[in-house]
């Protein structure tokens, strides 16, 4: 079987995904081992899917992580308070706004913060293939995309095998479930105090323990 | 959490594991335990609705929508699916119900028309062109650049290439989320990768990449 370049091209595709039969296959092979110009689209399609299947491609805006997770727990608190409809969130804004201030303020009145140790804390059954993200001026160790990495441009990935002999210590929010201390405690719908447990990691990642 | 004794037999294994845990709390009523769960797709669900919607801001108003919809019917998600597969697709049908609603989707969708997905398309080329390794996305303007090039594709290769290339969702998957057929998935995806190709490639002409630190002839061929 033989195949021009029109042909190729059409099936490249399908060819990067392994969804082309195995005599296909050998065609094109053979194909791309005689024609520069099919092997440089070949060489170009796939460093297209490489890059783009990064995670690192996967960006959001500053403060997506924090405001999502201020706009889930304040519709948790809602729905804690008996409030169980979607269309709970069709009342006016007023009022949410009051309930949630107020939750927000016992919560900041009752709510004890854990000791600052918690977040230094070694991790516990932490899957030593796990891939995990650090970045410079931390100790820290996170899950891709956690909010509260420190210098995202110097963000890399490696193993939480080689994070912890590197003296990283897993992040009290994203890995929190790999921590014998649990911050599971926290009550319903607080989102008050989130900035101060960032101030919290702020200050271990500055610290650079 | 998983119980006492059991094996897990690999990392992703482990990761699915606590993910059903989590599935299971949050079904049970531990609501604030959904954002734990949630937390690993948040970047996912975002380029998820941009890809459909182009506005960053309106992409992640729809993508918080997303997660609170998901939210609201946790207890229908079965464990028989892929969390992130039925995340990206409530995802992907709020930004499209958001584009419906626009004005402009008349304006693009015309613009589509004027590239059949059924014509060929002749990859260019290129006498200068060199592979991007994958450590040049550790740099903001490379990353600008490639996100760049894919904000310049009609919205129906866009949409595709994302889901599939981005998301890794399979052609099947992606299919069902746009409301497409499969043979419609794999032509826009070839479509799609080529022009992106081509623009990469067009790209080194223009200088997008030059202060890489590539050594002069490494072209792949």
């Amino acid at each position: 079987m033989v195949v021009n370049c029109e042909q190729v091209w059409r099936e490249i595709s399908n060819y990067v995904d392994g969804d082309v039969d195995a005599a296909l296959r050998s065609t094109m092979d053979e194909h791309f081992r005689t024609c520069k110009r099919c092997a440089s689209v070949l060489a170009g399609t796939r460093n297209v899917v490489q890059l783009y299947g990064d995670e690192r491609m996967l960006e959001v805006p500053a403060g997506f992580s924090r405001r999502l997770e201020k706009r889930l727990a304040k519709n948790a608190a809602v729905k804690g308070s008996g409030w169980s409809s979607w269309s709970a969130w069709l009342v006016p804004l007023a009022a949410i706004a009051l309930f949630t201030g107020a939750l927000s303020l016992v919560d900041t009145l009752t709510f004890k913060h854990p000791a600052k140790s918690i977040l230094a804390e070694p991790g516990h059954n932490i899957p030593p293939d796990m891939l995990v993200v650090v970045s410079s001026g931390s100790k820290v160790f996170h899950v891709a995309g956690c909010p509260f990495i420190h210098d995202k441009a110097t963000e890399r990935t490696i193993t939480a095998k080689e994070a912890m002999q590197d003296g990283y210590v897993p992040c009290s929010r994203c890995l929190r479930q790999y921590l014998k201390t649990s911050l599971k405690g926290q009550p319903e719908g607080d989102t008050a105090n989130l900035e101060a447990e960032e101030e919290q990691d702020e200050v271990l990642s500055t610290a650079g323990h | 959490m998983s119980e006492p004794g059991m094996v897990l037999n690999s990392p992703a294994q482990a990761g699915g594991t606590r993910e059903q845990d989590l599935i299971l709390n949050v079904q049970r009523g531990q609501h604030e335990l959904f954002y734990e769960l949630v937390r690993p797709y948040e970047r996912r669900v975002f380029a998820a609705a941009l890809a459909i919607l182009r506005n960053e801001h309106d992409a992640e108003d729809a993508a918080q929508e997303a997660m609170l919809k998901a939210f609201a019917n946790i207890r229908q998600f079965r464990a028989e699916a892929r969390f992130s597969t039925w995340l990206i697709q409530i995802t992907v049908n709020e930004a499209l119900m958001r584009r419906r609603r626009e004005r402009t989707v008349v304006m693009e969708g015309i613009d589509d028309r004027r590239d059949s997905e059924e014509s060929e398309y002749a990859p260019r080329d290129f006498a200068d062109w060199r592979e991007i390794p994958s450590e040049a996305l550790e740099r903001k303007e490379v990353r600008q650049r490639l996100a760049e090039a894919l904000g310049t594709l009609d919205r129906k290769y866009r949409e595709v290439f994302v889901l599939r290339d981005m998301e890794q969702m399979n052609i099947q998957e992606t299919a069902e989320a746009l409301g497409i057929s499969v043979a419609s998935v794999k032509t826009r995806l070839l479509r799609a990768r080529l022009m992106l190709r081509d623009l990469l490639a067009a790209g080194w002409e223009q200088g997008w990449f030059s202060r890489l630190p590539f050594e002069k002839g490494s072209k792949p061929w």
